[in-house]
């Protein structure tokens, strides 16, 4: 389209029928905002704020997804009370780990492409599909990721056709594999792998689970320093968000504390958590 | 040489413009109105495709025509809302912005293709208030007008809209609204008998003012059949989202509760909340980043378990 055709007409982008994703609209028109399609100064090792861990677990009836608030920068903490995870549309969360800017960027693009599909088909998009747009914007970022700025998400969601919890994690390529019942991403998740496998039970209810993963990120901060424990002097604990078939919660700060003052009393005298 | 004829330009936009308003009157018309709560889209649509939609948080698009040609620009509105709500903020986008590339778009083709869009658009944004509302029209040939009150678009509109406009006034309740627009889409252009239109047959949806975030809901089933029957005590559409799995823009359950042993959210919500039962319905109610929390649900009696 020139020009002269009409300044200020929507451009034919805009009209061209048959796409429903935003991020391939986004490439077509205005690929300098997508996360993946930066050039690099190559062999620049740079300190930027990375995000750490994050836990997710199924509970009969949906899954629970929590991740730490630290944000660390070489041997610094960047950020006290970052949020790593994030409703990505009524049904699905997404967590983070990795280069803390990108992944941002990334879980913003996610959340428009997911809303962006439900306006225009007027539908929900299976949690596959889902769980595949969302491998396709990490494999869009294996430039970044292979110059050290690497996000590596997972996602958990409500099966709306097998009305259960479903949990996905990916590799840096956008290699996306489902979850049997628990998962852990980030720096600290060995720890917290170890302990969800001595807390998780299957068929647990949702405040179990809840406590099996603020449990897994209690441990995960003991062992890892790039992981937040439960701040106390500054009330800041981990988020953690429930997914179920009414939907998206994130669990408010009031009732986490009850729970976090709980694990924190059991701790007491007992730092492993030994039973 | 062969000369071609000469057709003045006054002759060419005339006979593009007959050719535009016929084909829009073929069609069934759409009524867009203010009412106390938010603004109200009526389609007369007994199908599956859709003349009412979500573009963003608070604006809404609805159409009448060739399906094919506002399908294309509704795609074209929430891409142009998309893009600029990720690169600029959810809060900056408007529907004055939208309406102009709507106007440009339909005013160029008027203008540069032989065959002008035979459609007319209205793109509505809900204000904090009221008066805070803005309802575009836009016609086939890119003119724009600023819309107040109630219009009609499509079919036999001139007489509708007419008719709707001087019975409306501001402050209406849901119920009294969308009475009113079934009542224009039924009335007989002709002056006869007016047609009895079942909720089956309608397309209805709102922009909630008082919702955070996203704001469009279409109303259907049960809840649709309660707003539109005089007898029944419903006259609001929930302000909270109801807890069945589905799209989440759909408002379906009734509120009317069969066993009269207790209001429709005084069940669901006293467990977990007991102050949202005297909780005003005209404040908005407390929201995390995503939304309404699930914590208070309305009571649909089908749980899925």
């Amino acid at each position: 389209m020139t020009a002269a055709a009409g300044a200020g007409r929507l451009h034919t982008a805009y009209l061209q029928p048959g796409n429903s994703s935003f991020t391939e609209f986004l490439a077509g028109v205005a690929p300098e905002l997508l996360p993946g399609r930066r050039a690099l100064p190559g062999g620049v090792e740079m300190a930027v704020p990375h995000g750490t861990t994050i836990v997710a677990a199924e509970f009969a009836g949906g899954v629970v997804m929590a991740g730490d608030r630290r944000a660390t920068m070489g041997n610094l903490i960047a950020n006290r009370d970052m949020d790593k995870v994030y409703a990505a549309d009524e049904y699905s969360v997404v967590g983070i780990a990795g280069t803390a800017g990108v992944a941002l960027e990334v879980v913003r693009l996610y959340q428009v492409e997911l809303e962006h599909y439900e306006k225009i088909e007027g539908a929900i998009m299976s949690i596959e599909g889902k769980a595949n747009r969302l491998a396709s914007m990490i494999r869009g970022n294996l430039g970044l990721a292979m110059q050290g700025l690497s996000v590596v998400p997972m996602f958990g969601g409500f099966d709306l056709d097998e009305r259960r919890g479903r949990i996905f994690s990916y590799d840096v390529t956008g290699g996306c594999y489902p979850e049997r019942d628990h998962h852990s991403i980030g720096s600290g998740s060995m720890f917290a792998r170890g302990s969800l496998k001595k807390t998780w039970r299957p068929g647990m209810g949702e405040s179990d689970a809840v406590r099996s993963c603020l449990e897994a990120l209690y441990d995960a901060a003991d062992d890892d320093s790039a992981t937040g424990g439960p701040d106390v002097g500054r009330r800041i604990w981990p988020r953690v968000a429930v997914v179920d078939v009414e939907g998206v919660r994130l669990i408010d700060n009031d009732e986490l504390a009850g729970m976090v003052a709980d694990l924190v009393a059991s701790r007491r005298d007992n730092p492993g958590g030994a039973r | 040489m062969s000369m071609p004829f000469y057709v003045s330009p006054e002759q060419l936009m005339k006979d593009k413009a007959d050719y535009a308003r016929k084909g829009i009157a073929r069609g069934r018309s759409v009524v867009v109105l203010q009412y106390d709560r938010g603004i109200a889209f009526v389609a007369e649509n007994p199908q599956s495709l859709r003349k009412i939609s979500e573009i963003y948080d608070r604006i809404a698009f609805a159409a009448v025509g060739m399906y094919y040609e506002f399908e294309n620009l509704r795609v074209a509105g929430i891409r142009y809302a998309d893009l600029r709500g990720y690169s600029y903020d959810r809060s900056d986008v408007t529907a004055r912005g939208l309406a102009n590339a709507y106007a440009q778009t339909l005013g160029t083709v008027f203008t540069q293709e032989p065959k002008p869009y035979e459609i007319e658009l209205c793109v509505a944004e809900v204000g904090r208030t009221e008066e805070q509302d803005q309802i575009y029209r836009l016609t086939y040939d890119g003119s724009v007008s600023d819309q107040h009150g109630a219009m009609v678009m499509g079919g036999a509109s001139a007489a509708a809209e007419e008719w709707i406009k001087a019975r409306w006034n501001p402050g209406l309740s849901l119920a009294d609204g969308l009475a009113l627009a079934v009542s224009a889409l039924a009335a007989d252009p002709a002056g006869g008998e007016p047609r009895v239109l079942s909720p089956s047959q309608l397309e209805v949806a709102v922009l909630d003012r008082h919702r955070p975030r996203r704001t469009f809901r279409r109303i259907v089933g049960p809840l649709l059949v309660d707003l539109l029957n005089v007898d029944s005590p419903t006259a609001h559409a929930p302000e909270m989202d109801e807890g069945i799995p589905g799209h989440p823009d759909i408002l379906s359950a009734s509120l009317v509760d069969p066993s009269e042993a207790s209001g429709p959210k005084g069940a669901s919500s006293t467990a977990t909340e007991p102050s949202s039962v005297e909780h005003d319905p005209r404040v908005p109610p407390p929201s995390d980043e995503r939304g309404p929390t699930s914590t208070q649900r309305v009571e649909t009696g089908d749980d899925p378990t």
